[in-house]
């Protein structure tokens, strides 16, 4: 009896252990990341306490900020939900950006014209759909060079990316291009046509089709028959092939699917905040979204956690540039800096593991 | 339409193929010794990138190409140990660390450019060049290829030097087998995690070296993210290269030259969106691609870390 009690008060300090392990692992790396950072910032003369005030102020202690931080985490939670199929498939889609931007132009293109001939819920409804259409195909070259020769996507993805862009622009300045403006531009979608506002809040209903989509996700991927095959391709194709799957159609199917998503952030982002895109705008949320998905280990709850965070960091950011004399440039660092003790942290994590075990 | 085959049009394109494609050969043959050895190295770009900042203000303070080049190649380093350490030592994923020295070289050196020079935009003097007696006099190529910078030559012959040291030597033999047999080169007693460290380094001071040529002698100034994707083509051309180095020459040449492209066309009075031509060199990447897929050859423990008995 008294055995019993004490194995149930072991497995308590366990479980307790291993929670405790889990939040550390994942604010570690936030924490040590944000520290390093305010030494740089230190180093350039500035003050890293007024900084990350500021920035939380700004992103998520005001109502205008908050509200800005979570209207911008619909494009992201889009991307992040594109790039969680992609790495749970196995599949390096590093070319998300110029997925996001093609499929944006488009839509910035189109819905001016389709909002005039049709009630907003049709345009919004074709704009998703063209949004897939060009962003999956976009992504068709690399998911063909590597199902069918095993071509590495992580290179030709980012290939397809920084092509995609500059189309993008080519198709800004030439056939899109507003004659009514002076600078290279859309023709601007009108507000009323835009996705409607929650409330009395400026954030649209993106952001709730942007966390359907990122809990469908990992739904799919977790629990159906088609995410298990994919997560198989993704962690041993070798017993896949032996298994009888397709490797090459899984392998276009997800990256498709991943391009689709991340295309429909593009459109999220046009319908429901920008209303047109200007020449040489390139947000490239894809390459900073990448390590939160890291992060969150591809789990799609812990990814809207990240991706939170990650905005408000964002427009805290963009606010501070205007204000505080820091360029938004410094995200980036904070980003890098994030990813290197991520991998730190798993890096120490296992050694403990493997001391414990062995 | 007509200038398009005059004797300026030719010169200044062979010129801008020169000058854009040497920072491709220098960082390309860098990842041709990473990949050998069973190292991806996606931080290419970032590496460029701080060469390219620390090259530029290492002139400019300076007031000396050659010390520029050798702070940028030391700054390339200096990010290559990062992958050293986290990669090579500790067998991090290289992928992530890659993007994170990438995103991380982008943001530090365009906040140093922020807080240094973005308000007085400096540039350096022309750099002086070295003419081939001779050679330097003939038409058209004579300036692109006999009038240049030490460096251009000294990346021509380490392209042939790397040749030999690939097929001759045993620093040849040991990387290749890092990256096709790693527990081959253990047995014979030689050190993976040295070799493949040695490797990364050297990657680390071309890509440096590289990324100081396009800010010092390419632009005679630094721009944030000014390599645009240079550090990614090096990529594809160490993979298209199959570990030979001449192809990584002849393949930079012809990247700098579709990269050369915009000037050249508007020295001859041909006015083409930049844009369209800025698709060329990675539309040309994806062609190659398509055409030569079969032929791209990475080494088969190439992005797995080494463990010793592990199999």
């Amino acid at each position: 009896m008294r055995d019993v009690v004490k194995d149930g008060k072991a497995m308590e300090a366990q479980k307790a252990m291993e929670t405790l392990s889990r939040v550390l692992r994942i604010l570690l790396p936030v924490v040590l990341a944000l520290v390093v950072g305010g030494l740089i910032l230190l180093a350039f003369g500035k003050d890293p306490l007024t900084y990350y005030g500021y920035v939380l102020r700004r992103g998520l202690l005001s109502d205008t900020g908050l509200q800005a931080s979570i209207t911008r985490m619909a494009p992201l939670l889009l991307i992040a939900a594109g790039l969680i199929v992609a790495f749970r498939s196995g599949l390096w889609n590093l070319g998300v950006d110029g997925q996001f931007l093609l499929a944006a132009v488009f839509v910035a293109a189109l819905a001016p014209i389709l909002a005039r001939h049709l009630p907003s819920t049709l345009v919004f409804l074709i704009c998703f759909l063209i949004a897939i259409v060009v962003s999956a195909s976009w992504s068709f070259i690399p998911a063909y060079l590597k199902a069918r020769h095993g071509i590495n996507e992580i290179i030709s993805s980012l290939m397809m990316s920084f092509l995609g862009v500059s189309l993008a622009n080519v198709l800004i300045k030439i056939p899109f291009n507003d004659p009514a403006t002076t600078v290279p531009q859309t023709e601007t979608l009108d507000v009323a046509d835009r996705l409607a506002r929650l409330g009395d809040t400026t954030v649209h209903w993106g952001i709730i089709l942007a966390v359907v989509a990122v809990i469908a996700v990992h739904y799919v991927m977790e629990h159906t028959a088609l995410g298990l095959r994919l997560q198989l391709v993704g962690s041993n194709p070798r017993t896949a092939k032996h298994a009888g799957l397709d490797l090459r159609l899984l392998t276009i199917i997800a990256f498709a699917a991943s391009a689709g998503l991340a295309g429909l952030g593009g459109a999220v982002d046009v319908l429901g905040v920008q209303g047109t895109i200007r020449a040489d705008w390139n947000p490239a949320y894809g390459i900073m979204v990448i390590p939160l998905v890291f992060l969150a280990r591809y789990n799609g709850y812990a990814v809207i956690g990240f991706v939170f965070f990650f905005a408000v960091l964002m427009i805290g950011g963009e606010s501070a540039a205007r204000r505080l004399a820091v360029p938004h440039y410094f995200v980036l660092v904070l980003v890098a800096l994030l990813m290197l003790f991520l991998a730190v942290t798993e890096f120490l994590e296992q050694n403990l593991r493997q001391r414990k075990a062995g | 339409m007509e200038g398009l085959l005059t004797e300026v049009f030719l010169g200044s394109l062979l010129f801008g193929a020169v000058t854009a494609g040497v920072p491709l050969l220098l960082s390309g043959l860098g990842e041709q010794i990473s990949e050998k050895a069973g190292v991806l190295n996606i931080g290419i770009e970032g590496m460029m990138l701080m060469g390219a900042y620390a090259g530029f203000a290492g002139a400019y303070y300076t007031d000396s190409f050659t010390l520029g080049f050798l702070i940028g190649g030391l700054a390339g380093v200096m990010a290559a140990a990062v992958m050293v350490v986290l990669c090579v030592l500790l067998s991090m994923n290289q992928i992530v660390v890659g993007i994170a020295i990438t995103l991380g070289g982008e943001g530090l050196t365009a906040l140093l450019h922020h807080f240094q020079f973005s308000r007085s935009y400096p540039r350096l003097g022309r750099p002086e060049t070295l003419p081939v007696p001779w050679l330097s006099d003939l038409p058209i190529v004579g300036s692109a290829f006999f009038d240049r910078n030490p460096l251009v030559y000294a990346a021509v012959l380490l392209t042939v030097a790397l040749v030999w040291v690939f097929k001759r030597t045993h620093v040849g033999l040991n990387l290749q087998a890092a990256g096709d047999k790693p527990a081959a080169l253990d047995a014979a007693g030689v050190s993976v995690t040295l070799t493949r460290s040695l490797a990364v380094l050297s990657t680390g001071l071309l890509s440096g070296l590289g990324g100081a040529y396009l800010s010092t002698i390419g632009g005679g100034l630094f721009l944030p993210f000014m390599t645009g994707g240079a550090g990614f083509i090096a990529i594809v051309l160490a993979m298209l290269a199959r570990g030979k180095p001449m192809w990584v020459l002849f393949g930079a040449f012809m990247f700098g030259g579709s990269l050369s492209m915009t000037t050249a066309m508007q020295v001859a009075g041909v006015n083409i969106p930049t844009d369209v031509i800025q698709m060329l060199p990675f539309a040309m990447v994806i062609l190659v691609l398509i055409i030569f897929a079969r032929n791209s050859y990475l080494p088969p423990a190439l992005g797995n870390p080494y463990h010793r008995g592990a199999r």
